[in-house]
């Protein structure tokens, strides 16, 4: 008789499944608590600054806008490195790639005069195709030399910067504007305001459908299966006959498209030129994306979203009360350092583990004994 | 007499994958005696030892030495309270001599420099003292399987152990060093020394052993003499039921040639020997070619090079007539291959997917598998679930991560790809190697079931009651090169194979080459 012993008991695998959400959730948790207490320690008015940083976002329409515009460019980037980390490649030119874009789509927008729709598209092509070429080249060398491309792309980044100032400051510089910047872009070239009152362009929709279209290249598609298998086991792709270096090379090249396609997106929908002086950081901010939505493109709108609403909610708590806006980098760094440690949470999953196992023999032994 | 000088009670262990290894075992050995620990693959033996030697934490109980409760958290704590431990796979630095190892971590010092004589001088004692004989100055990488496991043991010995854990020491070596090794064991149980035998050969543990614990699915199951019961008892307390040792199987009915070995030759990375020495055989439809050998002897480079994993070799190989060097892996597996790796977790299976995604890695992108630019879910889920039953893999479903499964079901998701792939040669590298008795008889059954529809089998194994009951013919590996090849592998004996195994018989090439089919 089993009727007794009925009650379900939990499998190994949901105890796994459980944990991994519980890493990310409390390591989120954990992080926002120490900024609270940083704002307890070092504010004079504790109250009022959380609560600007946790509601403030919420109070204005311009506000709410300035989450989604601080998101917008975050979709494109995490859904980069979904692509490029779940091949396990820690290649970071998504930071070069993204500039590089910008660039590109400055060329686009200065150079070419084409219609509206059609303009935007060939500026977000080109943006691609340079990012692409920033990610292409720590891939190459990898698959070529066996270079590790956590040092060829931090490099890559920094000549990405310089052909990206260079090109802006001695082929495309206006010299009408009182600062080193391209020309302004053509009107045709811009994308479109959707929500009056704020900055809101029509990125964010794109930067949904690309979101999209990496769920379901990397988990529906047979390509995809190919990045993530080379991810986990390259000798076991090898070992099944997978075009290993091929399948690396193209999810750096996706990866590097993305990544440049978001570039141009900020530069046309945020701006009217090319006026960045730098490295964006919104590559690294990508990668911070991807971790938390454990690089699958259909979590990282959200992953982007937390992270935009705790930039601005930390921008208006710095200009409302007295501090500083780099508590965000602060709350960043737990972040990463929780969410990618996994034997954090490691000795509670182990005891909830022997839990199970003791209920399971328990169970057993009723069976045994009946 | 019989004094306890060592007792575990209650010992729990749990791995972080959820498997329960140790279920309230409790264990306890005599000053003075050979103890044999015996069970399946997966029963739990190994991992009782590792928490003895404190390489593994247990969840639960207690580890009483003489009486006195010791708490054992790492190897050194094990080492210091006299135990030992000879693991299956050496612990020993090639590049350095015999005394250099033996002294390794406690290196006799001259003027605060090391001092070579005084290692040479502890190493010459400590064998005059029990009987071994070595040469302290030869190199460890000089030295044959057999040799080195003596200076395992010795470097236990030296380090003043009084138990001495030996995990499967028969599995490396030959019939004749099986021999050696057990009349230096019963010399250290007369010198007063405890001994734990872990194995699964149960004549072994009849001929050895005074007494046995054996081990089942995570519990120990009984103590018992060994002069009080019979092997076909233990087996039964081992497996739970009374299982078929041998395999049903007609003759072979051998056809065309699948595979094709010609000349092949190949450098090995580690020495100046060669790995390979112009191999030449081949393997037809409908037989099982069995490959038998110490580990180490170019089976590992010779399925490599088969299965198109390295293509660094000279001659010629051929799979259905298609030359392996010039086409890719997947190329060759359409045009027939399926191949059981011997290192499953680094090329069988990707630790981190689920079961369905191990299964489907040769073939999702064949057209069958595609709805228009997706995967067909529908299709695979269903292949998984449908593999999963036939093949009676246990688990919580296709999506589980494969790496929380045992051993022996992660064997049969392999094979479960790997024999449904209608391929026409099957390259079969230690197929049962590590994995419970109940799936190594359903993996030998299923390559049986497969030559009789038509498919040709090389089977590599270091299990030679495994080469020997299945295969059709038979052939010797020894230093890379072929050492003798029998027609009928029925006719021959363990002894008989361990000699040429050993190199020191070898058969006339005339007589060898008859296997390449060119008599």
């Amino acid at each position: 008789m089993t009727k007794s012993i009925a009650k379900p008991i939990k499998t190994p695998k949901e105890v796994e499944r459980e944990f991994n959400l519980l890493r990310v959730l409390v390591g989120m948790a954990i992080a926002l608590f120490i900024a609270f207490l940083i704002i307890l320690l070092i504010s004079k008015t504790p109250l009022a600054a959380l609560e600007s940083f946790i509601i403030g976002p919420l109070t204005t329409l311009r506000r709410i806008g300035n989450i989604v515009e601080a998101m917008t460019p975050l979709l494109f980037t995490g859904v980069a490195v979904c692509f490029i980390f779940s091949a396990n490649q820690t290649n970071m030119a998504v930071e070069g790639g993204f500039l590089l874009g910008a660039l590109g789509a400055t060329i686009g927008a200065t150079v070419f005069h084409l219609p509206p729709v059609l303009h935007p598209l060939v500026c977000m092509l080109l943006g691609g195709l340079f990012g692409a070429f920033a990610c292409y080249v720590p891939a190459i060398l990898y698959v070529k030399f066996n270079s590790k491309p956590v040092v060829s792309s931090l490099m890559m980044n920094y000549i990405c910067m310089y052909i990206a100032l260079g090109i802006i400051n001695h082929v495309i510089r206006d010299p009408g504007a009182g600062f080193p910047a391209s020309y302004t872009f053509d009107e045709t070239a811009q994308l479109a305001r959707i929500l009056k009152g704020t900055h809101i362009h029509a990125g964010i929709l794109i930067g949904l459908a690309v979101a999209l279209f990496g769920y379901l290249y990397l988990y529906r598609s047979r390509r995809g299966y190919e990045i993530r298998m080379v991810g986990k086991n390259m000798n076991f792709a090898a070992y099944s006959g997978m075009p290993v270096n091929t399948v690396l090379m193209r999810s750096q090249l996706i990866g590097g498209f993305l990544a440049g396609m978001g570039g141009a997106v900020e530069v046309l929908g945020m701006y009217t030129r090319f006026q960045y002086q730098g490295l964006t950081g919104h590559g690294f901010d990508g990668i911070l994306v991807g971790i938390i939505a454990g690089y699958n493109p259909a979590m990282v709108p959200l992953a982007a979203l937390f992270l935009g609403y705790i930039r601005v909610g930390a921008d208006v708590m710095s200009r409302m009360n007295d501090i500083p806006i780099e508590l965000v980098s602060i709350i960043q760094s737990i972040i990463i350092v929780l969410v990618v440690a996994e034997r954090f949470l490691y000795k509670l999953k182990h005891r909830k583990l022997v839990e199970v196992a003791h209920k399971e023999l328990a169970r057993e032994e009723v069976a045994a004994h009946e | 007499m019989d004094t306890v000088v060592l007792s575990m009670e209650n010992i729990t262990k749990v791995y972080s994958n959820g498997f329960v290894a140790n279920k309230n075992v409790n264990f306890s050995v005599n000053e003075g005696e050979i103890h044999a620990l015996v069970g399946e693959n997966g029963a739990g033996k190994s991992t009782l030892m590792k928490v003895l030697f404190g390489v593994e934490k247990p969840d639960e109980g207690h580890i009483y030495l003489r009486g006195k409760e010791i708490h054992i958290d790492n190897p050194i704590v094990a080492i210091k309270s006299g135990i030992g431990m000879v693991h299956q796979h050496f612990m020993l630095v090639p590049s350095l001599t015999v005394a250099e190892n033996i002294v390794l971590g406690m290196e006799p010092r001259k003027k605060g420099f090391f001092s070579m004589e005084r290692a040479v001088e502890i190493t010459e004692k400590a064998a005059a003292q029990f009987h071994f004989q070595v040469d302290a100055t030869a190199k460890i990488e000089d030295l044959s399987v057999g040799k080195k496991q003596k200076i395992e043991i010795l470097k236990a010995l030296v380090r003043g152990a009084r138990i001495l854990i030996l995990d499967e020491p028969t599995a490396v070596l030959t019939p004749q060093e099986t021999k050696e090794l057990f009349i230096e064991l019963k010399n250290l149980r007369d010198e007063g020394l405890t001994v734990i035998f872990i194995s699964h050969k149960l004549n072994e543990v009849t001929e050895l052993c005074d007494r046995i614990t054996v081990m089942r699915a995570g519990r120990s199951i009984g103590v018992q003499e060994v002069k009080n019961v019979s092997e076909s008892d233990i087996s039964r307390k081992m497996i739970g039921r009374d299982i078929q040792l041998n395999i049903q199987k007609t003759r072979a009915k051998p056809g065309a040639t699948i595979l094709e070995v010609a000349n092949v030759s190949k450098n090995s990375s580690t020495s100046a020997k060669k790995a390979l020495d112009s191999v030449s055989f081949r393997v037809r439809r409908g037989e099982i070619l069995g490959i038998a050998g110490v580990e180490g002897n170019g089976q590992t480079e010779l399925s490599e090079s088969i299965t198109g994993m390295n293509k660094d070799f000279e001659g010629s190989i051929k799979i259905g007539g298609l030359d392996v060097r010039s086409h890719s892996i997947r190329q060759t597996r359409e045009n027939g291959l399926a191949h059981i790796s011997e290192d499953r977790i680094t090329y069988g299976i990707v630790g981190d997917g689920s079961i369905e995604e191990n299964i489907i890695s040769d073939r999702y992108y064949k057209p069958e598998f595609q709805k228009g630019p997706l995967l067909d879910f529908k299709k695979i889920d269903a292949l998984a679930d449908g593999l999963i039953k036939d093949f009676t893999i246990k688990c919580d479903g296709r999506d589980q991560p494969i790496k929380m499964l045992s051993g022996g079901n992660m064997q049969k998701v392999v094979v479960a790809r790997e024999f449904t792939s209608g391929s026409s040669l099957i390259v079969a590298n230690q197929p049962t190697r590590g994995i419970d008795v109940g799936a190594s008889e359903f993996i030998r059954n299923k390559l049986v079931e497969l030559r009789d529809n038509g498919a040709g089998v090389l089977l590599i194994s270091a299990d030679l009651n495994e080469v020997m009951e299945l295969s059709d013919s038979l052939i010797v590996m020894s230093d890379g090169k072929i050492a003798a090849y029998f027609e009928d592998a029925g006719s021959v004996s363990t002894d008989e194979l361990g000699e040429y195994m050993l190199g020191i018989k070898t058969m006339s090439p005339d007589r060898i080459r008859s296997v390449a089919g060119n008599d």
